[in-house]
């Protein structure tokens, strides 16, 4: 096709009049896209902003309420998945779909799998993995593909997503925030491949809340307001401040952090944390000999690429999993061997980064979820006090702006980032009875949109305020850099580096400062 | 579609259409050995709901059907699949009967119910507690301790048959006067239940229904039990040791499950007999099955099942009783194959993702 050759026949995906309804939540209003082949078009929206459902919408995982979908210029009467695989179109989920006792080779051949003489015959399509991972740069070891997707870190898991759907030999790849999980060096590494993609042809439609990631890949972005289209531009013409304007429909506070805490005089330090060292199940050390110390109304951020030692940090703070060397103490109270309750009893709360996994209960409601872990603070008598715990929920969630505003929804049905909001809002709600000591916070902002980040970073400073002691671990170094008084940078499991009075420095310069720590470099 | 809406209808459909289904399957086979469908169907719902004793006979047998039923329910919202409910309701009546029956003459009329009441579910407890102590403690899985269990209990049994039975027979002594469940047909309608055994124990199993419904949904305990049932990770962030909660979760259901005993026991027989309890702890299992987690479905399904046990009395004249074991295994092979189509046939519209998040 040459490139003069402009008109309807260059529209590699696009739908018309798309409504879909979940009872009372319209999730998509009235949607059209027209998707030009060879480009990278955007999609973003607050959470809930009905995103997810476009996708799975376009994708044929559910029926359309009204509307049509076109692939390639041809309509498809009723969209499958069946159909949309025939025709070359592939999703990467927000949540992860693999099968995490199969192997990677597995995975990807799964649900075709390739069969001679009624035997699973896995070598030629290794084969075939090894050479798209290596021209692709998606996978340069080749032992990948022989472990399991359960040993795999995310973003490992991620890129086999990707890698399953290119098997199938996709040209149209939907992508639903595939970088929430992501570091910054493996958003980089991913979207080399994604460049890579578009330059031989391909078609993508990426779901993201990051914007310099829109303003850095995309051609063209559609954002997505309650459903509906409220903006659709050439990323050329646009700006971060246009998009993030147009997503949350007014405009964003610039930084929540206006005085930093400098020295403290005499320093009241809440979490005490001496040579604290922990085990992993296979045997290797996850934390090795870390200490350090949080003051009232400090934040203390936690830097480093995923796998060095965050993960069993939130844990071991969190009185989950017990250390093998080492103390901690809050408020002087040595509270290494008591368990999560007795440490929740002095005002210890946890913001715990797998959500699904230890945050929610997802076939419960949303007022059950508010219980989770404060059951004690709502006994009265032995009995669960609902009235105030409806009383308080429902304040929490108006604080948060949680929507839909609903106490009985099930919280498996809110969108990642509504589900996000109800941890933050129960874990750092004010308590009169036990008042908020510590908080142990990890990633919380994952997968949620700008709006909610501001949420989540005012209700953060303000705890701080009253004078708790916060161990922030977070992925974002922007938000580390954001919100915390002094950031630590744990490499294999130790502390090589840690800074504080970030106005000395230039800007730009301290990120790549933590950002050479991270990779190790002293 | 309306999401409460929709739940309510994913719990009655799929009961309802296995009902229809084995309902059809029966007349089948009862045409197949050669029996008339329309005359067997007759004479089981005339010696079921169409008569006062026939319908207090399926009051008496759901009776017990209602406690190991809710033994068991109680169980799966701890995600625990105790499979001892048998060996727990022997033990159970074993005990109700021995405190009935030592205890002094004189004993006021509630006092004497209450203790044995008690002691049943005590008995029964013990049982289930042994099964969720071995599983806090030592990992071992229910399934199996309780089957052991079961094969445990059976054995004592047989050993103690010596030294607690009296001579010459399978029974204990009788449980003293004021330790007796009054029967329907004593003081409620002796012309209607007449001869039938339904007792009031029937209205102490409609107490633990009720009991049991607030203890899951309106105390912290019952939070903390169903917590733990749905996710064991985040039990542990909210500081709910899923250990301890384990344990007391299967004595707890081993009491329920025990509580079924005095049926028998305190409104029946008034002593305990080797092999009262005729299956009703596994028939417990498909009870708590069918009635997906509903208190009220809970009900129905225990209704269900004890027509199902008077009715296969009641047509053993025309064709072999076992036809109504037939029936029982049609229902639960039906929906535990409906439960799925049905899902799915309600949710085509919402999502159909439903794995991990990517944290
Ligand atoms: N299966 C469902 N049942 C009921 N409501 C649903 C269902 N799926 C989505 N919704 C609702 O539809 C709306 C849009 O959800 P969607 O998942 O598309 O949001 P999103 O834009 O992808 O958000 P996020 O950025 O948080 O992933 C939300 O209000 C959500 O609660
Ligand atoms: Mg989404």
């Amino acid at each position: 096709m040459s490139p003069t050759d402009i008109g309807e026949s260059t529209e590699a995906l696009g739908c018309a009049h798309v409504w879909k309804r979940f009872g009372e939540v319209i999730a998509n209003r009235d949607i059209s896209l027209s998707i030009a082949r060879g480009t990278v078009h955007a999609v973003i929206g607050e959470n809930g902003a009905g995103k997810s459902t476009l996708m799975r919408g376009l994708y044929g995982l559910h029926s359309l309420d009204q509307g049509s979908v076109r692939i390639d210029g041809e309509l498809i009467e009723t969209p499958s998945v069946a159909a949309s695989i025939k025709r070359r179109v592939g999703m990467v989920h927000q949540h992860f779909m693999l099968v995490p006792t199969l192997t990677v080779t597995e995975n990807v051949v799964l649900g075709d799998e390739p069969v001679e003489r009624g035997m699973l015959v896995l070598s030629r399509a290794e084969q075939k993995l090894i050479e798209l991972g290596e021209r692709l740069g998606l996978a340069r070891d080749p032992a990948l593909f022989r472990r399991r997707v359960g040993e795999l870190s995310v973003g490992e898991a991620q890129r086999v997503e990707i890698l399953k759907v290119l098997y199938r030999g996709a040209k149209i790849l939907i992508l639903d925030e595939p970088t929430a999980v992501l570091s910054p060096l493996e958003v980089d590494d991913l979207f080399a491949v994604l460049r890579r993609l578009r330059q031989d042809g391909s078609t993508i439609i990426l779901v993201t809340h990051k914007l310099d990631e829109v303003m850095g890949l995309a051609d063209r972005v559609t954002v997505l307001r309650r459903g509906e289209t409220v903006l659709e531009v050439e990323t050329g013409q646009t700006s971060a401040a246009q998009l993030a304007h147009a997503m949350v429909g007014r405009e964003l506070a610039k930084s929540v952090r206006t005085t930093r805490q400098k020295t403290i005089s005499p320093p009241t330090m809440r979490l005490k944390v001496e040579s604290l060292s922990v085990r992993r199940s296979d045997g290797s050390l996850a934390l090795d000999g870390v200490s350090f110390s949080i003051a009232a109304g400090e934040i203390l951020g936690v830097a480093g690429v995923e796998g060095n030692g965050q993960s069993e940090l939130a844990l071991s703070m969190a009185g989950i999993s017990t250390p093998e060397r080492g103390r901690v103490r809050i408020d002087g109270q040595d509270v290494t061997a008591l368990p999560v309750i007795a440490r929740r009893r002095l005002g210890m709360r946890y913001v715990p980064e797998d959500r699904h996994g230890r945050g929610l209960l997802l076939d419960a409601t949303v007022e059950d979820n508010f219980l989770l872990g404060v059951q004690e603070h709502y006994r009265r008598f032995g009995f669960v006090d609902r009235r105030r715990l409806e009383i308080d929920a429902l304040e929490r969630t108006k604080a948060l702006d949680v929507r839909p505003p609903d106490l009985s929804a099930v919280a498996r049905t809110l969108s990642g980032g509504n589900q996000q909001k109800v941890v933050i809002g129960r874990e750092l709600a004010g308590r009169r009875d036990i008042p908020l000591s510590t908080l142990v916070c990890a990633q919380p902002t994952r997968g949620v949109d700008v709006g909610a980040i501001e949420k989540i970073h005012a209700e953060i400073e303000r705890v701080r305020k009253d004078g708790a002691a916060t161990l922030l671990i977070s992925a974002e170094l922007d938000e580390l850099l954001a919100l915390s008084d002094r950031i630590v940078v744990l490499f294999r499991g130790r502390i090589v580096g840690e800074l504080e009075d970030f106005d000395q420095f230039a800007a730009g310069e301290l990120k790549s400062r933590v950002g050479a720590l991270m990779l190790g470099a002293a | 579609m309306n999401q409460a809406g929709n739940r309510t209808l994913e719990r009655i459909v799929p009961p309802l259409w296995a009902l229809l289904i084995a309902l059809g399957a029966a007349s089948m086979l009862i045409a197949s050995i050669g029996g008339n469908p329309h005359q067997v169907l007759g004479l089981l719902s005339l010696g079921t709901w169409r008569s006062g004793y026939g319908f207090g006979q399926v009051l008496f047998k759901a009776t017990p059907l209602l406690f190991t039923g809710l033994s068991v329910a109680m169980a799966l919202e701890a995600g625990l699949f105790n499979i001892g409910a048998e060996g727990q309701i022997t033990v159970g009546a074993l005990a109700a009967a021995l405190a009935g029956a030592t205890l002094p003459v004189g004993t006021p009329h509630w006092l004497a119910i209450f203790l044995c009441v008690v002691a049943s579910f005590a008995g029964g407890a013990l049982v289930g507690g042994i099964a969720g102590i071995l599983k806090a403690w030592r990992g071992s899985h229910e399934v199996i301790t309780t089957i052991m269990l079961n094969f445990i209990v059976r054995a004592a049994m047989v050993g103690l048959g010596g030294t607690i039975f009296l001579r010459e027979s399978v029974h204990t002594r009788p449980v003293i006067e004021a330790a007796r469940f009054a029967r329907f047909s004593q003081w409620l309608s002796p012309s209607l239940f007449k001869g039938s055994a339904v007792n009031d124990s029937l209205f102490l199993a409609l107490l633990v229904c009720l009991l049991v419904w607030v203890f899951l949904n309106r105390t912290t305990a019952g939070f903390a039990l169903r917590v733990v049932g749905a996710s064991p990770g985040a039990a542990e962030a909210a500081g709910i040791s899923p250990g301890r909660v384990t344990a007391w979760a299967l004595a707890l259901s081993g009491g329920l499950a025990g509580l079924g005993g005095c049926n028998f026991v305190l409104g029946y027989k008034y002593y305990y007999e080797d092999g009262f309890s005729g299956g009703v702890g596994f028939m417990g299992i498909a009870v708590a099955v069918l009635a997906f987690g509903s208190p009220l479905a809970l009900i129905f399904a225990a209704l269900l099942f004890g027509t199902l046990s008077q009715g296969g009395l009641a047509i053993n004249a025309v064709v072999p009783k076992e036809l109504v074991d037939v029936l029982e295994a049609v229902i639960i092979f039906a929906v535990a194959g409906t439960k799925w189509p049905v899902r799915r046939m309600l949710s085509r519209s919402s999502s159909k993702i439903s794995s991990g998040e990517k944290t």
